[in-house]
């Protein structure tokens, strides 16, 4: 497959000084994508996991009277009535109001919130994961006992976010392969290169002997080295800037951004990246020289 | 006549070469070699020798005609047996064509290691043959600070190293002085009688007449017949081909 043979004069190509800077670059943006990709992809079984099988009922509150506490509101008791007799529905709980109040505070700030702003009671149902309800007749049915409530799935959105990251990540799947064909590109230019460079040396070789193999061991030999090198370059760039981004995303304090931190057996996937890049450096460099020497006599 | 080239080292019949769309540099060439034969190719500058020795080491197809190297057709030969044919023939190039990057002793241990041979083997054969031309002490030097001469005899100890079957030399004795040039011809007399055929296209008048092997002579792209290579030592296995321009090789 390769050999660490030099009779080719490889090291002096001024074209193969770039190759590890291009690589390392390649490698980078590899990892930054990937990195990209697991997140996302841990966020969205996070929020499937942790939504898909709950509901939010909004119960809005009495107009023109004086407001009741939650918990003894008629249409919040209707609600949690209708919920609890429900098949499927497993448990529903009234989310305390100083909860709502904590929700909202990144919006409206601790004095806003806590002002006299007509705030809707919340509900919080869980649904049996195994059993199959028809919300459209548990709206009906809550929507008789207050025209006002409404009732969220999750589901709607959570589909309609997921598709989003769903096509986040292909587009991220996307850009790593295009940067592994960037890559194989970048080596078969830089190996035809090398060959046009070296084609006198080349032909002495042939001449005395040599097969096609003995020289396309010798250039493969030299993308491993180049590959590994760039690629560790690339992955020593990269790792700060995954863990910087997950660093400034735990700032931030909303539930909206998922987690960015990765597991160890994402850095592990990670880590392999170079080794990935090396592998297909190699292997082109080998395909091509045997590609190309195949039309020398 | 049928093209049997199984008794030759080399046989050509009716080759003809040219350069893209130029003249033929080659008419019609017909000749054999046989075994253990030893022969000089003369002929004035622009004869077509070095032409002629480009095809008989397999860097150029002809143009036309058929060409047989122990025994085998080249228009049938596929492609991945080159190598192996080639490593039966040991070339020395008029311009040397050594590896500048390499040392002396890597240029002349570069036939040994593409065959595959072992590194112990390589050293001891590398370091006997560039001290027996000469150049037991520049074994490590770089080839440019290496002279004209030192360089051509770094070239011929790569094209003998392996004792290869047959040898073409392009003036070999270029740029040698008497004493050495005489020495190398030892070699390639020695060579010869273990059984290497050789074909040396040379200049050198006074040496193809001190040796006196029989002579391939070109002019003008044609293969002429040679009354003193007649007179010459026949080898073993030449005979006369058929056409006014078929000679006999020996």
């Amino acid at each position: 497959m390769i050999s660490r043979r030099t009779d080719l004069p490889l090291d002096g190509d001024v074209l193969a000084g770039f190759l590890p800077w291009l690589i390392a670059f390649m490698v980078f943006l590899a990892v930054v994508a990937a990195a990209g990709m697991f997140i996302l992809h841990d966020a969205t079984a996070n929020w499937s996991a942790g939504l898909t099988h709950t509901l939010t009922v909004q119960v809005p509150p009495t107009k023109g009277e004086k407001a009741l506490p939650a918990a003894e509101d008629p249409h919040v008791l209707d609600a949690l009535k209708v919920l609890r007799t429900t098949g499927g529905i497993i448990r529903a709980d009234l989310v305390p109001q100083t909860e709502v109040l904590e929700l909202l505070e990144p919006w409206l700030g601790r004095d806003g919130a806590a002002g006299d702003l007509p705030l809707p009671y919340l509900i919080d149902a869980e649904a049996d994961p195994d059993a199959k309800f028809d919300i459209a007749t548990l709206r009906s049915r809550l929507t008789k006992a207050h025209p006002g409530i409404s009732v969220d799935n999750h589901r709607d959105w959570l589909d309609r976010l997921v598709g989003l990251i769903d096509a986040v990540e292909w587009i991220a799947r996307g850009v790593l392969l295009l940067i592994g064909l960037a890559t194989v590109g970048t080596v078969i230019f830089t190996t035809r290169t090398g060959l046009s460079v070296h084609r006198d040396t080349i032909e002495v070789l042939h001449l005395i002997g040599a097969q096609d193999d003995y020289v396309a061991k010798q250039f493969a030999w030299r993308a491993l080295t180049l590959g590994l090198r760039g690629g560790t370059i690339g992955l020593a760039l990269a790792a700060p800037t995954v863990l910087g981004i997950g660093y400034l995303a735990s700032g931030i304090e909303t539930g909206l951004l998922p987690d960015a931190s990765l597991g160890v057996a994402q850095w592990i996937a990670l880590a392999f990246i170079p080794i990935l890049a090396a592998a297909i450096a190699t292997l082109t460099a080998r395909i091509t020289v045997t590609k190309t020497l195949a039309g020398m006599l | 006549m049928n093209f049997d080239g199984s008794d030759y080292v080399v046989r050509f019949e009716n080759v003809g070469l040219r350069y893209g769309l130029g003249p033929e540099v080659l008419q019609d060439v017909s000749f054999a070699l046989a075994p253990a034969s030893y022969h000089f190719l003369i002929g004035p500058s622009g004869a077509g020798k070095s032409s002629l020795l480009r095809l008989m080491y397999l860097a150029m197809k002809p143009s036309r005609g058929l060409i047989s190297l122990f025994g085998r057709d080249m228009a049938r030969t596929a492609r991945e047996d080159l190598p192996g044919l080639r490593r039966r023939i040991g070339v020395v190039f008029q311009d040397y064509r050594l590896l500048n990057h390499l040392s002396a002793f890597d240029n002349v241990a570069l036939p040994l290691r593409v065959a595959g041979g072992r590194e112990r083997d390589i050293q001891k054969h590398v370091e006997e043959l560039l001290s027996w031309v000469g150049l037991g002490d520049h074994m490590n030097a770089s080839l440019p600070t290496l002279s004209g001469g030192q360089q051509q005899r770094v070239s011929i100890a790569r094209a003998v190293i392996t004792k290869p079957q047959l040898l073409l030399a392009d003036e070999p004795t270029g740029n040698v002085d008497d004493r050495i040039a005489l020495r190398l011809m030892h070699l390639f007399e020695e060579l010869n009688k273990l059984g290497t055929t050789i074909v040396i296209a040379t200049h050198n008048e006074s040496l193809v007449k001190r040796l006196g092997h029989p002579r391939l002579r070109l002019d003008g792209g044609l293969l002429l017949g040679d009354p003193q290579s007649r007179r010459g030592r026949k080898g073993k296995g030449d005979e006369m081909l058929d056409g006014s321009r078929h000679m006999e090789a020996g």
